[in-house]
């Protein structure tokens, strides 16, 4: 593989995604809001000290083995902040499926994939390329949020307990690990669905129920039928992994130089 | 000479969504000769650009075999695509970026050493050095195609594949490409070019071949004319007599003469060899001859005779 052209490819995309103010907007201010929300909520109830007597015995048993050493307050806030931090796992889902459709619906309204295609680019470096172009602003983005949500959680807790609790290893899975295969499942998904559609709305709009999932375990959370634990998270990334594996294998049949030559229409 | 393209039973069949299969390019034998611009003309949906797309390894041949720069298509693509410059049906550009990115993007995909430096000089000798840093998209269609004919020439290929190069633009911008691609004759480049402008065709290409899914003829535009017409040669008197018709029909090697007012029409075989002496005969049955040219068959008369009449199109 050749490191210039894939390089070359990525810069490309960037360009153009720079010069697109619509999903530059949905790149910088949708991992800003989800990272704003869970800090308000911590701010909002004041960090971990000073809180309302909560009734612990009320949260979900998984949750209270979880808030072994904590007071009921603190136990009660990590248990809303907890929600909450699901909301990264959108973002590595969200990007990719704004970005994807129109590296790749943009090709095909321009008509420049034949040019593209007639250079000496291989079709597995121009998929990895295109991959990696809305991968990495993807993970950068979850990293850069999640990192402000950490400095910012820091200010807001001053237990030190409560806040090592709150970043425990299963976030560290999540964040790391699940949201990198997230964010490839995507743009493997967005490369399908743009496949058919010459309109990247349309394909935006299908990719972007991938969120639907998030949305699921958010409620399921909240309702006390899942605890976002190590378990869960290493079995979600697992799971994910899979399906990407499934996802890239027929994303590259997709990605065929003929195929999107004389079926890409 | 070994040709820089050769196609040997060239074949491309296609499955359409109704499963029936559908023959694109059908045994195509062809030679490209080193520094040849030649046409490819045919009607649309004739398999032409599906021609380009498989000598320029886009799509895979079904069946037959293609050498391009001496490289055989299907095993050494790579090498092919590197020696190949394209210029698409529309040219596909990267409307959000400057002209000069788009070419840096393409300058880089294939290598180019001195990337700038090529850069400037196709923008220049296109006349879109000004407009360097402006967005593609607000080119009008003519610079687009200026833009999209340097991108093809960016690496320096030895051979050029030209789809409907002057398509769309106003005659001035058409005269510009026209002139650059008798340069890149001149720079020794071989053209492979598919237009539909038949007056582009032959004054441009040292052959052409009439293409309708099958090869229907290949030849020099002189030759096809020959071959399909007879010549015919007007002689424009001061006045017209019937003892002319009768003294030129006399001759054997006449094989038709009409008289059109002052004119006479004469159709034979070898008009430098006869002429002379249909000029004496005329003269001697007291004509004054004002002048004599020949009657010539454009090269759409020749393409509609080719395409249009069944027996040879079949």
């Amino acid at each position: 593989m050749n490191r210039t052209r894939m390089t070359t490819i990525i810069r490309k995309e960037w360009a153009e995604l720079y010069k697109n103010s619509l999903v530059l907007s949905t790149v910088v201010f949708m991992p800003l809001i989800l990272t704003a929300l869970p800090l308000v909520i911590l701010w909002a109830s004041g960090g971990f000290e000073g809180s309302v007597d909560v009734v612990v015995s009320e949260l979900p048993p998984q949750m209270v083995q979880q808030c072994q050493g904590l007071s009921g307050a603190a136990c009660n806030q990590i248990f809303i902040v907890s929600q909450f931090m699901l909301l990264f796992m959108m973002i590595p889902l969200i990007i990719p499926a704004a970005i994807a459709p129109y590296s790749i619906v943009g090709e095909k309204t321009q008509r420049s994939l034949e040019p593209l295609l007639a250079s000496p680019i291989t079709t597995t470096e121009l998929l990895l390329a295109k991959n990696l172009a809305a991968v990495i602003p993807a993970i950068l983005a979850t990293w850069v949020s999640f990192g402000i949500f950490v400095v910012g959680a820091r200010l807001l807790i001053h237990d030190t307990l409560a806040f090592n609790h709150l970043f425990a290893g299963r976030w560290l899975i999540a964040i790391f690990l699940l949201a990198p295969l997230l964010a490839i499942l995507s743009v493997d998904l967005s490369i399908m669905v743009s496949s058919r559609s010459n309109d990247p709305r349309v394909a935006q709009q299908i990719a972007s129920l991938l969120v639907l999932p998030v949305v699921f375990l958010l409620l399921g959370q909240m309702l006390g039928f899942l605890i976002f634990n190590n378990q869960v998270a290493i079995l979600f990334s697992v799971v994910a992994l899979g399906i990407d594996i499934v996802l890239t294998y027929v994303a590259v049949q997709v990605f065929d130089r003929e195929a999107i030559l004389t079926r890409w229409q | 000479m070994a040709a820089m393209i050769h196609t040997d039973h060239l074949t491309r069949r296609f499955r359409t969504k109704d499963k029936t299969e559908l023959v694109a390019v059908d045994n195509l034998t062809i030679d490209v000769q080193p520094g040849e611009i030649f046409g490819f003309l045919g009607p649309n949906g004739a398999g032409k650009t599906t021609t380009i797309r498989l000598l320029s390894c886009l799509i895979a041949p079904s069946s037959g075999t293609a050498t391009v720069n001496g490289y055989t298509v299907g095993q050494q693509n790579q090498a092919i695509r590197q020696s190949v410059g394209i210029l698409t049906e529309t040219p596909g550009m990267y409307d959000r970026l400057s002209a000069a990115t788009n070419l840096r993007i393409f300058a880089r995909l294939y290598g180019v050493a001195d990337a700038d430096a090529q850069i400037a000089r196709y923008l220049r000798l296109l006349g879109l050095w000004d407009r360097r840093d402006d967005e593609a998209g607000g080119f009008s269609k003519g610079m687009r195609q200026k833009l999209a004919l340097a991108r093809a020439l960016l690496h320096e290929p030895p051979i050029l594949f030209l789809d409907e190069p002057t398509a769309g633009l106003d005659p001035e911008a058409a005269h510009l490409v026209r002139d650059f691609i008798a340069e890149l004759r001149q720079q020794g480049r071989t053209v492979f070019l598919c237009t539909h402008n038949l007056d582009e065709a032959d004054r441009l290409c040292d052959r052409i071949a009439v293409f309708k899914t099958h090869l229907i003829a290949v030849d020099t535009p002189t030759n096809l004319r020959r071959k399909l017409f007879s010549r015919q040669v007007v002689f424009h008197l001061r006045a017209m007599a019937p003892q002319l018709v009768a003294a030129v029909k006399a001759h054997p090697f006449v094989d038709e003469v009409q008289a059109i007012d002052n004119k006479l029409v004469v159709r034979m075989h070898d008009p430098e060899l006869h002429n002379p002496t249909l000029i004496r005969t005329l003269v001697d049955a007291g004509a004054d001859i004002q002048f004599v040219g020949e009657l010539r068959y454009s090269l759409e008369d020749v393409y509609l005779q080719l395409v249009q009449t069944p027996s040879l199109s079949a």
